[in-house]
């Protein structure tokens, strides 16, 4: 059976996240593919609608300097925000399941916002937003595909 | 020092090494094989991405591997895939499946399937091999004599000599292995910059244009297939994305309304030298370098091997008796390479204490104070070109620190080596300048013979006033059983009674491993020590063959000649690797006299037929004692000899071998000139002779024999 690969209550300095009172935690739950080859890193954050980026989420792998591989994370975050390094872990081995929790605006739910997910597999392949999942109260529970190394991503607040 | 670092580092990482080397070198074939699946060709990147766009408007990235291999990645409703591609047209060429194993080789290689502690011990490893190759260089260069005799033949037996001419011939291969393991280990953990970060900035682009055909875009048309390194698309429908481009010069961005290059960035020197350290240490882009690296790599779990074997030996030669040097009256110093020496000061100690002296033996580097010792006998080898060997290394300094008594030195090497016996030379004169007085003279004995041995030790019992019998046991291997099988014998009207004696093994027994020139060990009965008879043949023959010349006293020749055909003897095989027809195409001139022909016949049974080779026989009448007269007839009519040239000193001519070398010395020069070797075989007093003959014949080209020796083309089986 798949191990839990990190498991970890935070909170977000998002400044969209508004006060603690009206906020919730949402446990993101991603699975990967057995690709076969050395961990992945992973970016998980929140965007717009149009796929503006509005905050990071989570970061696995720690070595910064591969961290141009995420590319469109990269690129929205012009090298990743300050104070990253809180809500960083290690790298996800193919197979494995990452599980965070992160506190969110109960003003982000139902807004049009999406979780996204960029991976990277060294000397494989990068796979910028292969996970696009859109914030809803519906979408609790259910399973989004991966379209790269990511087998499914769920939510559950 | 460096043999005790060589040594320990070796102990501790021998099987960890092994295990890095072995699957580097499985490693090492992926270039070439990757290598034959590239396809030649191509224009330029545009064009390539436009023929791949056409086939597959998925298309994600065009890269370009650094053997040649071109591959795409394309979206399908299965998932993503990837193709390699034909770089002249863009036609699919199957898909792209990196093999599993080899990851799994790759991932055991660079970590251990460990994560960063594995790769910390990756990374350990690889400076331990630094190390391990910087030692055994040096102790390449000190057991050889130095820089310049770092490519002369390697003069040892058994797992020695495999540790040293296979260690050799990897040396370079495995550094360059580990300086660039070190490097990209250093970069893995942060510590020097692999220029992973050196990323050109994301440039800024207007949301307002639409994307361009691919194959018009003039960046792309600039840059050709074989510089690329990878292309990536930008995403769908995301006019403010770009052209990720990478190529062997550096990375950039290419606008997709536009084709003009943004922020184009060079590489920087630390990726440089990371992409060389990678290409260097995997072969990727150079596969033939890989191959060589991998078989350097290969050489490692045999080095371990035969390295743990060559210190266990080592370990287990050292004589565990000792008495306290304080209380003894004689004290045995050992100076050993090898090992060989401790046993004969085993043996020595032992006979001095059975004859009622109270001895201490220790190693020459523990000299110091001997207060009640009446005499001090010292044994030591030579390492290299004259210096001490390992167990002697500190014992000059100490010469001052030790009471002065009556001393005696042994010295043991190799006669065919130029400082024969230098460092007891060395130690002998040291000791003579500060006023020790001598027991015994200087004296040396020649490739562990225990017959000089025993006529050393009745020497020195005799200075000490005791009987002392040296009976020096050398480990022999286990006999085997031999039945003559036929035996014919020459030279009685001349009396030098020779026979050719031809063995066999008796049924049910097999035939040990051995080569012409090595030694046939034979104990007659009765007698206490072995004597050694020069091969003829080689084991590939099936038979064991030798000449034996009775002497009038000899026991064993006597023995051996009393011998009739179906009689079984028992003997043992020492081997001679110093006495071996060299590999190649040179000239090869043989002189022997008398039974000396018995290992050049050996020697030439198996020369390539066509290859030069000369025999100067030297017998005393042709009517009595040519032995071998049919089989070298033979020899020169298949080509295998192509010139007999006979020397007989009993006829009207009273010529010797020396003579008939003098004669064609214009020949002999030539055939030395192009690579030729000489090869020996007969008595002492020949040996000198011919030695003299052939220093006259070099001078004219600025040779000698000892630069022969050194270079072992000038070879002597003498007895």
């Amino acid at each position: 059976m798949k191990k839990l690969a990190s498991t970890t209550g935070l909170c977000l300095t998002l400044a969209l996240l508004a006060t603690p009172a009206l906020a919730r935690p949402v446990t993101i739950t991603t699975k990967m593919k057995p690709y076969g080859g050395d961990g992945a890193y992973l970016a998980l954050y929140l965007t717009n609608a149009q796929g503006g980026y509005k905050g990071t989420l989570w970061v696995s792998g720690r070595k910064a300097k591969y961290w141009s591989h995420l590319s469109s994370w990269y690129r929205a975050t012009r090298g990743a925000p300050a104070g990253v390094d809180a809500i960083t872990g290690a790298s996800v081995g193919a197979g494995r399941t990452l599980t965070v929790t992160v506190d969110l605006a109960d003003a982000l739910i139902d807004a049009g916002y999406q979780i996204r997910v960029d991976s990277s597999v060294e000397k494989n392949a990068d796979r910028p937003a292969e996970v696009v999942a859109p914030l809803t109260a519906n979408g609790r529970r259910q399973a989004v595909a991966g379209r790269g190394f990511v087998q499914s991503l769920q939510y559950d607040f | 020092m460096n043999r005790k670092v060589h040594s320990i580092a070796g102990l501790a990482f021998g099987l960890v090494l092994a295990l890095f080397a072995g699957t580097g070198a499985i490693l090492s074939v992926e270039p070439a094989l990757e290598r034959a699946q590239a396809r030649p060709g191509g224009g330029s990147v545009a064009e390539l991405a436009a023929q791949v766009a056409a086939r597959h408007p998925t298309v994600e990235r065009l890269e370009r591997r650094a053997n040649g291999v071109v591959v795409a990645s394309f979206a399908t409703p299965q998932g993503y895939q990837t193709a390699r591609v034909d770089p002249a047209t863009g036609a699919d060429l199957g898909p792209w499946q990196p093999s599993g194993t080899m990851s799994w080789v790759r991932d055991l290689h660079r970590s251990l399937l460990l994560d960063d502690a594995g790769k910390a011990v990756a990374g350990t490893a690889a400076a331990v091999m630094a190390v391990l190759g910087v030692t055994g260089l040096l102790l390449l260069v000190g057991g050889l004599g130095g820089w310049r005799r770092l490519g002369r033949p390697i003069r040892s037996s058994g797992a020695n000599r495999w540790h040293a001419v296979i260690g050799r011939a990897a040396l370079a291969g495995l550094s360059v292995s580990a300086l660039t393991g070190m490097w990209m280990s250093l970069a893995t953990f942060g510590i020097v910059s692999d220029g992973a970060a050196d990323t050109p900035v994301f440039p800024e682009v207007a949301t307002s244009a639409s994307r361009a055909p691919v194959a018009t875009l003039a960046a792309l048309r600039e840059i050709r297939i074989e510089d690329l390194r990878r292309l990536t698309w930008p995403a769908e429908g995301d006019p403010t994305d770009v052209f990720g481009l990478q190529t062997a010069d550096g990375a950039g961005y290419v606008n997709q309304a536009t084709g003009a290059l943004l922020n184009w960035q060079a590489h920087s020197p630390a990726q440089t030298i990371w992409e060389w350290a990678y290409r260097l240490h995997t072969g990727q882009g150079l596969w033939w370098f890989g191959l060589l690296l991998g078989a350097s790599a290969a050489a490692v779990p045999v080095l371990a091997g035969t390295g743990g074997w060559i210190w266990w030996k080592r370990r287990a030669a050292r004589p565990r008796i000792a008495g306290a040097m304080s209380k003894a009256e004689i004290v045995i110093l050992a100076g050993s390479q090898g090992g060989a020496t401790w046993g004969f000061a085993a043996t020595l100690a032992k006979a001095l204490a059975a004859a009622g002296r109270r001895v201490h033996l220790g190693a020459m580097d523990d000299a110091g104070p001997m207060p009640a010792a009446q005499a001090l006998i010292l044994l030591t080898a030579t390492y290299g070109d004259g210096a001490a060997p390992a167990s002697a290394a500190r014992f000059l300094s100490r010469v001052g620190d030790m009471n002065r008594v009556p001393v005696a030195v042994l010295g043991f090497g190799d006669r065919a080596f130029p400082a024969y016996c230098g460092f007891a030379e060395t130690v002998s004169a040291r000791l003579a300048q500060a006023g020790w007085q001598e027991l015994t003279p200087l004296a040396r004995i020649d490739r562990q013979s225990v017959r000089d041995f025993a006529r050393w030790g009745a020497a020195v019992g005799d200075a000490l006033g005791l009987p002392l019998k040296l009976d020096h046991r050398i480990a022999f291997p286990e006999p085997t059983p031999l039945k003559l099988v036929r035996r014919e014998v020459f030279g009685c009207g001349v009396g030098t009674p020779s026979a050719i004696l031809r063995f066999e093994v008796p049924q049910g027994a097999t035939l040990p491993c051995f080569e012409a020139g090595d030694l046939l060990g034979v104990v007659a009965p009765g007698a206490d020590a072995p004597r050694f008879y020069s091969l003829a043949s080689s084991r590939r023959d099936g038979f064991v063959e030798i000449a034996v010349r009775r002497m009038t006293d000899g026991v064993c020749s006597s023995y051996l000649h009393g011998l009739e055909p179906g009689d079984e003897i028992s003997a043992f095989i020492r081997p001679n690797p110093g006495f071996r027809a060299a590999k190649g195409r040179a000239p090869v001139i043989l002189v022997a006299a008398g039974c000396g022909i018995g290992p050049a016949i050996g020697l030439l049974r198996h020369l390539r037929p066509g290859r030069s080779s000369v025999l100067y026989f030297g017998i005393r009448d042709p009517g009595s004692d040519f032995l071998y007269r049919r089989e070298t007839n033979a020899l020169l009519a298949d080509g295998r000899l192509s010139r007999r040239v006979m020397a007989f000193s009993r006829t009207g001519e009273r010529a010797r071998v020396q003579d008939r070398l003098r004669e064609n010395a214009e020949e002999l020069a030539h055939q030395i000139a192009a690579g030729g070797q000489v090869l020996i075989c007969g008595g002492a007093a020949m040996a000198r002779d011919v030695g003299e003959a052939f220093d006259a014949i070099l001078q004219p080209c600025g040779l000698t024999v000892a630069d022969l020796k050194a270079e072992g083309r000038y070879l002597e089986d003498v007895y």
